[in-house]
């Protein structure tokens, strides 16, 4: 008497790429806003990026239901918080929280690939990359999700990360300007869009800096 | 309909869990048009490849502001037609002069199968739900496993596959209704020809800020005087 399996999934890819960049007053979150299933386009104009506190983002690519789940979580988890505490949570709190609410469905995982951009209590830019149960990192740039093996080792190409092996640790934040960064990011996507099915329509960019927050948008390829 | 069993992986429990779906209705299309939404669903309930039912309404109001389709099982329909009366129910009790309006019923259906999928029990439906409030207006769709989308014009099942393609060349802002139905009409007749489980019996239902209607259940005509049916087998000697 072998049990039956589901014939169902509970999992589903529903694909995208998120990039994020650090710099030294800001910081730039992008994600490309198409959602597939299959070789389906569902939807062209689906965003994959949350404004979790004022000056924190988190860009999620993977299994569109998880990612929302989690975005409410973490929306709902931040309310609280400014209740409790009387301040929006710095971005490494965030960092933390996101963590430990990635880890706590270990055994049935948010499919979701994250990466959280924002700038720290001293106002410069930082970057944290995740994988779906949760293991994550201060970095000075990444991509995840159906893109970012095109555009991570472009991005190692062209800001020249020090090498994490180095004493005293030299810090990832890149030198380029607001603008440049933006660039680069448009760069990456039109990239991605040429190879990666999953990625295209159309390229949201989040960018924080002092002054507040920032929307850009750019067409990318529709095929 | 909540079992009592302690543990997920307990076999008492799983005689409670949806394993696959029986009574099932096909595609489900919705636009947004001039005035509102435009929706569209045949009549059939097909029980695997028997068309079972051919009856069966799969588009119905909800609250004032909403109009929900359902392909999947029909059974889990009802369930969730069930689940949206507790909800306007107890919506319309608060008698504080406000309605539920389809984003936040959307929202609401979202959740209840998002739940249902993470308790491996889902609800075998793909819903679409269309409607106006206060001028605005909203189409959306979620999945049995929790995937949501909005967008100008949505579709589920075979009409994912047939009728997305014609909507995304011919749907246009500020479509007048009769232009809408006549789209409308285009992609159902192409699945009536193309999926199995369609039947010649549908319904096209419209969602304005006056209200819902839903029309009397009606045919399409077909065309089946190709000349290639006429003589099918001209060109078939000498072939295998």
């Amino acid at each position: 008497m072998t049990k039956e399996h589901a014939n169902w999934s509970p999992y589903d890819n529903n694909g995208g790429t998120c990039v994020a960049i650090a710099g030294a007053e800001y910081c730039v979150v992008a994600a490309d806003t198409r959602m597939s299933s299959g070789y389906n386009i569902l939807t062209r104009d689906y965003s994959k990026i949350a404004q979790l506190a004022d000056k924190c983002s988190m860009a999620s690519s993977g299994f569109q239901a998880d990612v929302r789940a989690l975005q409410k979580h973490l929306e709902a988890r931040h309310l609280i918080y400014q209740h409790q505490h009387n301040k929006q949570m710095s971005t490494p709190a965030m960092a933390q929280l996101l963590s430990n609410t990635l880890y706590y469905k270990r055994f049935f995982p948010y499919y979701a690939f994250n990466v959280l951009g924002g700038l720290d209590s001293q106002g410069k830019g930082c970057v944290f990359t995740y994988d779906a149960v949760g293991s994550y990192e201060r970095v000075g740039y990444s991509s995840q999700g159906s893109g970012s093996t095109l555009i991570m080792p472009f991005l190692d190409n062209q800001l020249k990360s020090p090498s994490p092996l180095l004493l005293p640790a030299k810090d990832a934040v890149t030198p380029l300007s607001e603008s440049e960064a933006i660039d680069l990011v448009k760069t990456c996507f039109a990239s991605a869009t040429e190879r990666d099915i999953y990625t295209g329509d159309k390229l949201e960019i989040v960018i924080l800096n002092a002054e507040g927050i920032r929307r850009e948008y750019m067409e990318l390829r529709k095929d | 309909m909540e079992n009592s069993s302690y543990s997920l992986l307990s076999s008492e429990a799983d005689s409670q869990r949806t394993l696959y779906p029986y009574v099932t209705g096909t595609s489900v299309i919705g636009i947004k048009y001039k005035d509102g939404i435009l929706m569209v669903a045949d009549m059939g309930g097909s029980y695997g490849s028997t068309l079972r039912y051919k009856s069966v309404e799969r588009m119905k109001p909800v609250g004032k502001h909403s109009l929900i389709g359902a392909s999947g099982e029909i059974s889990d329909f009802q369930e969730i037609l069930r689940y949206l009366d507790e909800l306007t129910l107890n919506d319309s009790m608060w008698d504080d002069g406000n309605s539920l309006g389809p984003k936040e019923v959307h929202n609401y259906l979202t959740r209840v199968m998002y739940n249902r999928r993470n308790k491996f029990n889902p609800l075998w439906n793909s819903l679409v739900l269309g409607g106006v409030k206060n001028g605005q207006k909203y189409l959306g769709t979620v999945n049995m496993i929790g995937v949501h989308y909005e967008d100008n014009h949505v579709a589920t099942g075979f009409g994912n596959h047939l009728a997305r393609p014609i909507l995304r060349d011919e749907w246009h802002e500020n479509l007048s209704f009769e232009d809408g139905v006549k789209l409308l009409e285009k992609c159902m007749r192409v699945l009536l020809y193309r999926d199995r489980s369609a039947v010649n019996k549908l319904q096209i239902a419209k969602i304005t800020d006056e209200g819902v209607t839903i029309s009397q259940p009606y045919s399409l005509k077909t065309f089946w005087n190709f000349s290639a049916f006429q003589n099918p087998t001209v060109g078939a000697e000498g072939s295998w």
